[in-house]
């Protein structure tokens, strides 16, 4: 048993340095490990899926505003944008909130082609790391049930 | 022209052809310019000259120029005069010696005959009656000699009869007779060449022909030359009469100015100049030109160029002078116009040359200053960081040395940091960038305030007064943040310098100054629409005075009174320069009385609007208020305030308190158990007292306003539940239990309040959670209006405020509430559209105003930059993502 807690633990370890790596998460997701505690065990888990919740929603309200072809509000596509940005920063998504900063710049350019583009990769990234995290939190869970610690990753 | 000169024949003949010879277009002309006096009498000028004689010849090309010397000219003629004569004497001479041939001839024919007579004398009885004289037979003698060698030896008799016979003596008679014939023909043949040689000298004798040819040739060359010449020549006698005038141009007739003088001529400018020069030159007998220009009724404005040379006669005696006048009116005008052209280009120059000067030093100090600004803000950043660590390690447990350490450290940097804003307020001004705001404020409550802040961090026993006159408006319109910054400062500089005694601030309504006088005229415009006031503000001590030689250089920049009063009492020497650039700029003045040893006087005029009654839209609420607050008064009316010294006060912050709005820990609203201790209110005065909201550490002690005071404060208390539940927090169902425990908790544990302004669900989970870890809890506002409702209804120690949000930012939000710390009313915000509700919780504006610490939370992106952060008047800045750290630091350099 102790070798599947530790071969879990090493799994869970690669894999959230390889989200770290590959650009998925930064510093700020560390921040958020941090603040989870006794007292909010879940904490990470249900920022994450507020923030899910957050993306969805914006991405449905940029594809809205984009859609208005001939009749984009820039302005209202930015604020959403912003909102995602100062939500991707919060939790640490470090791609989407790289993704944010490109597609603020469309937006502050008007520029169409460039506003449906990023919109498309922040939805696919978005998405990914959704997956990934779900992975991730799969794993700790399979972690926990194994009777086994999260182990703290430093990266 | 007659000329009635007898004297002598070529005097006469001159003048008559000078008459005669005008050409016969001149003719009518010639009158009047050629005049000649009729000489009185026998005088003869001309023959007075004294000739200097130089040419036997007239030359023609110098005629030009002996027309310019009397002397010259008239020894031409005298020239011609002599080589005349000598051309007779010549004749004469040739003719006498022709004579005297002839007459040897003729001497030696008679003798030659007498000698042929006498030889025959005593051979024929020829009566011959010639003289026997001795003179005569000497004559004989030499005629007979000559007879033989010379004249007639080539005819000698040639008698072929026999001597001595009738023949012979007839013969001899006969051939004498020829020869005697002969002789008398060649003597009668003399005569007649004598004759013809005296007729042709008769023709010599009259040169005079040649003379006048010369004459006429030299006059017609003078003509031609001077006939279109502005020139005006004349001679005048030693009474400086003229005698001689030529002019092109006549105007007066010879007899208007013959024998007169110029002053009796003409009348005008110029006239007197001109017969003074000519007198001077007769005087000094040197010849010499100057420009005179000549303002006549004749001939209007004209400028000549007048040459006088005096004249003198052959005893080297002056006689008068000749004059010669060129008009030269357009060349000296052309050249005033150039020598004017050329001092304005100079001067145009020069001023050009001053002006890049003054630009480029103008340029330089602008950019050394904005250098100087630049450095500073670069400079202020990081000692804000410096300071700001170092306060919160002053509140850690410390030793006594590492205390005393700490607190050197923390003052220096409150001095560096004071020294950098002035420096940076100093620019703004003289950089034209400082903007002056027009905001309602109560001048009575700026004193209060002002005087308040100051009592707070007094170390000396000293009393604080503020007195207001009654007639000073309740309410006036103008920068309230600089008026304060200037009262504060003045107000910290007499603390400063003031050991015992009072320092207070003494506000009056006064009439418009004289100085302002002179701009008002396009006042006089604004002050149709609104009344302004001169106010008139006394800031006054009893401290140690400054010695009148030290005024003067009182409101210069970095200058204290003494370098030794800047060792004693610090300081940047920068305060009171930027007071006096901030009352400038504001249209007033600020000056200083004062007396050694016995106290100083800073007084500063400034010019206010009165907010009048017509824009009651903002004092709606006021007057409303007021009417509420009645029977209590209100210091909108208070006219009086003191703050005296309590002994034993205690005293924890060190620094001097200083009007800057940009020191964190100097405008957080400091452990407000020192405001209560140091300021007791008037015993006549409820209202200051009831002011006194606050106690230590922002929470609230409802215990010691549960007595006669309204307890305002459990009133703040609950409308800050009330304003949760007037939809401040979107997420209050989510939050509400948590934030309920935490309320729980801080009641007894003195929680300081902190609202958090955030319209990211996430962020605020986050900062939730952050908070919770670091044992804090906050009241959420989800964009800039909320934060507003919710710190009009509670009083917070502490606002992290995000700066871009949706409906109002962090930026105006900040603005407007300290806005609202400034003037205590929330008209800005109105003005700025947000809706405040007038609760039933009015006494929420009698909270006594005090600087809210905000925090932004910025991206850090070229919108949200942490100087536009400063700017707007938030205290610091967190940088987003917010880290648990960072919050951490940031809660414990403000909430203590």
């Amino acid at each position: 048993m102790d070798t599947l807690v530790a071969q879990l633990q090493r799994q869970f370890r690669d894999y959230t340095i390889s989200l770290y790596h590959q650009g998925f998460l930064d510093d700020q997701f560390t921040e958020l490990k941090k603040l989870q505690d006794e007292c909010s065990p879940d904490f990470v888990a249900e920022v994450v899926s507020l923030f899910f919740e957050d993306c969805e929603k914006l991405i449905g309200n940029m594809a809205r505003a984009l859609d208005q072809t001939g009749n984009v509000d820039f302005n209202l596509v930015g604020s959403s944008v912003h909102q995602l940005k100062g939500s991707s920063s919060s939790v640490g998504a470090k791609r989407v909130k790289g993704l944010c900063v490109t597609f603020k710049e469309c937006c502050d350019s008007q520029n169409f082609e460039g506003c449906v583009r990023c919109l498309q990769q922040v939805d696919i990234e978005y998405k990914s790391l959704k997956a990934k995290l779900q992975d991730l939190f799969s794993l700790e869970q399979q972690i926990v049930q194994a009777g086994g610690r999260i182990p703290q990753v430093d990266i | 022209m007659v000329c009635e000169m007898e004297t002598d024949q070529t005097e006469e003949m001159d003048i008559e052809v000078l008459s005669s010879m005008w050409p016969e277009d001149v003719g009518t002309q010639a009158d009047n310019q050629f005049n000649v006096e009729k000489p009185a009498g026998d005088s003869d000028t001309l023959k007075e000259v004294d000739i200097a004689e130089k040419r036997t010849m007239a030359d023609l090309k110098r005629l030009p120029e002996l027309m310019n010397n009397t002397d010259q000219g008239s020894s031409q003629l005298t020239n011609l005069v002599k080589q005349w004569e000598y051309m007779q004497d010549h004749a004469v001479k040739l003719l006498r010696e022709e004579l005297k041939i002839l007459t040897r001839q003729r001497e030696e024919a008679e003798a030659k005959e007498l000698k042929i007579i006498e030889e025959h004398n005593f051979e024929t009885q020829e009566p011959e009656n010639v003289p026997v004289l001795d003179d005569t037979s000497h004559l004989f003698r030499k005629f007979k000699h000559k007879k033989r060698d010379a004249l007639v030896g080539s005819k000698r008799v040639e008698i072929d009869e026999e001597f001595d016979t009738v023949a012979y003596w007839k013969q001899k008679a006969l051939s004498l007779e020829k020869m005697l014939e002969a002789s008398t023909e060649r003597e009668r043949r003399l005569i007649e060449k004598l004759n013809e040689s005296l007729k042709t000298m008769e023709s010599h004798s009259a040169p005079v022909e040649e003379l006048t040819q010369n004459l006429k040739r030299a006059e017609g060359f003078l003509h031609f030359i001077l006939q279109n010449a502005p020139i005006v020549m004349g001679h005048q006698d030693k009474d400086l009469r003229y005698l001689f005038i030529y002019n092109k141009f006549p105007t007066l007739r010879e007899q208007d100015i013959l024998g007169k003088t110029d002053v009796e001529i003409f009348h005008g400018g110029g006239v007197k100049e001109s017969e003074d020069f000519k007198r001077e030159v007769l005087e000094k007998g040197k010849a010499s030109k100057r420009e005179i220009t000549f303002e006549t009724d004749l001939f209007g404005s004209k400028t000549f160029l007048i040459y006088v040379e005096p004249v003198y006669n052959k005893a080297r005696e002056k006689i008068g002078i000749n004059y010669m006048g060129m008009e030269v009116t357009d060349q000296v005008r052309k050249r005033e116009k150039m020598a004017k052209l050329r001092e304005d280009n100079a001067v145009r120059k020069a001023m050009e040359s001053e002006l890049n000067k003054t630009i480029h030093i103008t340029e330089e100090t602008m950019r050394a200053k904005q250098m100087l600004a630049t450095m500073s803000h670069e400079i202020r950043s990081p000692l804000s960081g410096v300071v700001g660590m170092a306060e919160i390690l002053s509140t850690t447990k410390l030793d006594k040395e590492q205390r005393q350490l700490l607190n050197v450290m923390i003052s220096s940097g409150d001095l560096v940091l004071q020294l950098i804003n002035d420096i940076l307020d100093l620019s703004k001004v003289e950089s034209g960038v400082m903007r002056l705001e027009a905001t309602k404020f109560r001048p009575r409550e700026v004193v209060k305030h002002v005087l308040q802040t100051a009592a707070a961090s007094l170390k000396k026993d000293l009393t604080l007064e503020g007195n207001i006159t009654d007639e000073v408006p309740i309410e006036v319109v103008g920068d309230v943040l600089r008026i304060r910054q200037i009262l504060t400062n003045l107000i910290s500089n007499a603390i400063k310098f003031t050991h015992q005694g009072k320092v207070g601030i003494k506000l009056k309504v006064i009439s418009e100054p004289s100085f302002a006088s002179a701009g008002a005229e396009e006042q006089n415009s604004l002050t149709e629409t609104e009344t302004s006031v001169w106010i008139r503000c006394d800031v006054y001590d009893t401290g140690i005075g400054i010695p009148e030689n030290a005024l003067p250089c009182l409101f210069k920049k970095y200058m204290q009174a003494s370098a030794d009063h800047a060792r004693k009492y610090g300081g940047t020497g920068l305060g009171l320069a930027i007071c006096k650039q901030l009352v400038e700029l504001m249209g007033g003045q600020l000056t200083v009385t004062s007396q050694v040893n016995a106290g100083s006087t800073f007084t500063f005029i400034l010019p206010y609007k009165v907010a009048t009654s017509d824009d009651h839209s903002d004092d709606q609420d006021f007057s409303d208020m007021v009417d509420h607050h009645q029977p209590e008064p209100d210091d909108t009316t208070e006219g009086y305030f003191q703050f005296k010294p309590l002994l034993g006060s205690i005293y924890s912050n060190g620094g001097p308190v200083i009007g800057n709005n940009f020191l964190p820990h100097k405008v957080m609203l400091t452990s407000p158990l020192k405001l209560i201790n140091s300021f007791v209110t008037d015993s006549s005065n409820n209202t200051a007292q009831s002011e006194m909201v606050q106690v230590e550490n922002g929470g609230y002690m409802d215990e010691t306003c549960s007595g006669p005071c309204p307890s305002k404060e459990t009133e703040s208390c609950s409308s800050s539940q009330a304003s949760s539940e007037g939809g401040v927090l979107e997420m209050e169902s989510e939050l509400t239990v948590s934030s309920r425990v935490e309320e729980d908790k801080t009641e007894t544990s003195k929680q300081p309040k902190i609202l958090l302004v955030e319209d990211n669900k996430i962020n605020i989970v986050v900062a939730k959670s952050m908070m919770k870890q670091l044992g804090y809890t906050f009241d959420i506002a989800n964009n800039g209006v909320e934060a507003i409702t919710a710190i009009k209804d509670t009083s917070y120690d502490l606002v992290l405020m995000d700066v871009c949000m949706p409906v109002l930012d962090g930026l105006k939000a900040t603005r407007l509430i300290r806005s609202y710390e400034e003037s205590g009313n929330w008209d800005a915000a109105r003005e700025a559209g947000v809706d405040i509700k007038t609760s039933e919780s009015e006494q929420v504006c009698v909270h006594s105003i005090n600087r809210l610490p905000i925090i932004a939370m910025t991206a850090n992106t070229l919108a949200e930059s942490s100087e536009e952060c400063y700017a707007n008047g938030m205290d610091s800045f967190i940088s987003k993502p917010v880290t648990l750290q960072k919050l951490k630091e940031c809660l414990r350099q403000y909430l203590h």
